[in-house]
């Protein structure tokens, strides 16, 4: 009988240690939420800061992701279309084609003719019935030609585009997409300048939370004097200050997650309406699961950080010894 | 219990609140400590509660050096200690059941413990009926006795006092001191800061006189030494 109970006691102890420390955190986490519903209006307040602090950049992320998804089905590489006078046939545009293939600084020509130009923008324009209607087919054939330099930038191309204007059976010639190219580039410009606002605002979070929890801190400063006095280890004062930053930080994510599906809500309307003018179905998402995730976790985390801080420096300054 | 042998305690850029301090409490002795206001009686009572740290000799509590109980040890070494005070400091948002159970919390007891705990300290000194209140409605006395009951709630060895009497009429002071008698008789080492000397000499016990930071020659009661 006693062997039994020496042998199970470092089990026991083991438990009665775990269950203390998780009996010792849910008084922490629940000892903050009270903090909060005591101070609602103070919470609230904070909450909504970390909330448009958080919302703006996962704002601007969004629309970024948005204008991908209208762009990242169109073709980037910089073909140069040419488009011939009307009045060169098809065996006229592919003798031209044949030409232009040893051409120094060409890689590869193709010729849409008149017919497979028709065909390809009654698909592609919704101007279907509106061509049935006419007589003959207005379209000229056109050649495509891939420079052997893929960049667009090249002068070399600038150079040949100049070239295959000059020719005579040219009407007009013109980098393919160039602008939807450029457009990656300006998405590209402002993804920086996007993560340069976040880590900012991120640094602005932190700070928020850092100084709502030094007044908490301030605030309850002979309540931790006393728990000081009483045995309380740096641990079990620190805890609840932890947890009031991370409930914060994730209150502040909730906040940002909800302005930006209204955002989006409040947008949408308008951006159909203008998408439908092109022809397209396109309509604008807010985050996705992954994204809301992240979001929480990030608004948790600089929770936490704002609050480690700040439970740092602060709590020191009540340092009995 | 307490041994103190050359004890200096000098605030940062402050002349020496205490000099030359040697004394000796036994285990389960119930002492205390007079003086006029200044003389150095609460800063004794930090030094004991590691609130301040001395600045020369030694200080042996309950057989630690106070020298080595640094860092982690700090809150361990305090758990074995209650603390009243003059001015009470309960804390005015929680109950008094939630003040009293305070230091339970702390040392991360369980809910039932506590509740068994703290209804019986509070029983002990009759504020039972008055778990519930906050110590804004309670009269003067009450509060000291919830102060007290908290000090005393874990059971500590050591039970340290400043002023207990300090705002209570004669006759709640010497319901108060009976109280604390109450524990030293359990075997609790009591240790009272007090300046109203009248009341301690009814009381029958140890006394140590302070003055201007050092220790007079000491006795029993009616051996008041004049201040020089």
């Amino acid at each position: 009988m006693s062997k039994k109970t020496s042998k199970n006691r470092p089990v026991a102890n083991l438990n009665k240690i775990i269950g203390s420390w998780f009996l010792q955190h849910v008084q922490a986490f629940l000892s903050s939420l009270g903090q909060l519903y005591k101070n609602p209006m103070n919470a609230l307040l904070t909450t909504f800061v970390i909330g448009i602090s958080l919302a703006l950049p996962a704002g601007f992320y969004s629309f970024l992701e948005n204008a991908r998804r209208v762009t990242s089905n169109w073709d980037t590489t910089s073909h140069i279309s040419l488009f011939l006078k009307t009045d060169i046939d098809d065996q006229r545009a592919q003798a031209l084609a044949d030409e232009l293939k040893n051409h120094a600084d060409i890689k590869t020509v193709e010729v849409i003719d008149r017919e497979a130009a028709l065909l390809e923008y009654k698909q592609n324009s919704g101007f279907a019935a509106a061509l049935d209607a006419l007589e003959h087919n207005p379209l000229p054939p056109v050649i495509i030609v891939q420079p052997k330099i893929e960049s667009i930038s090249s002068m070399n191309n600038e150079r040949l585009l100049k070239a295959l204007r000059a020719l005579p059976e040219v009407d007009s010639g013109q980098f393919d997409r160039q602008w939807a190219q450029r457009l990656h580039r300006i998405i590209e410009v402002f993804q920086r300048f996007i993560m340069i606002v976040a880590a900012l605002l991120s640094i602005a979070v932190i700070l928020v939370i850092g100084n709502t929890i030094r007044l908490a801190i301030h605030n309850r400063r002979q309540e931790i004097e006393i728990n000081k006095l009483f045995g309380a280890t740096d641990a079990f004062i620190q805890r609840p200050f932890l947890y009031s930053g991370l409930l914060h930080g994730i209150g502040g994510s909730l906040i940002a997650w909800l302005l930006l599906e209204t955002a989006v809500l409040l947008l949408n309307g308008p951006v159909v309406r203008l998408t439908d003018l092109y022809g397209s179905n396109f309509s604008l998402v807010a985050l996705n699961f992954r994204e809301i995730i992240s979001l929480l976790l990030l608004g948790a985390g600089l929770g936490l950080a704002g609050s480690w801080f700040s439970v740092k420096r602060h709590l020191r300054a009540i340092d009995l010894i | 219990m307490i041994r103190f042998t050359d004890v200096y305690m000098r605030y940062p850029a402050g002349s020496d609140v205490l000099k030359q301090i040697n004394l000796h409490v036994e285990q389960g002795a119930m002492v205390y400590v007079t003086g006029r206001s200044g003389a150095g009686k609460t800063t004794l009572l930090r030094l004991i509660a590691l609130v301040e740290r001395h600045t020369r000799g030694q200080i042996v509590v309950n057989g630690q050096n106070l020298r080595r109980v640094t860092g982690r040890r700090i809150p361990l070494f305090r758990r074995n200690i209650g603390v009243t005070f003059q001015d009470h400091r309960l804390l005015n948002e929680r109950t008094v059941f939630d003040n009293v159970a305070l230091p339970l919390a702390v040392a991360g007891y369980r809910y039932q413990d506590i509740k068994k705990r703290t209804s019986a300290a509070l029983d002990k000194v009759g504020l039972l009926s008055k778990e519930k209140a906050f110590p804004i409605a309670l009269s003067g006395g009450e509060q000291q006795r919830v102060g007290i009951a908290r000090a005393v709630v874990h059971r500590p060895a050591l039970l340290l006092a400043d002023e207990p009497t300090g705002n209570l009429d004669p006759a709640l002071s010497l319901e108060t001191m009976k109280l604390f008698e109450q524990f030293h008789q359990v075997g609790v080492t009591v240790l009272i800061a007090s300046h109203d000397f009248d009341m301690i000499k009814k009381m029958n016990k140890k006394i140590i006189t302070l003055h201007a930071g050092s220790l007079l020659p000491h006795g029993r009661c009616g051996e008041r030494s004049a201040p020089p």
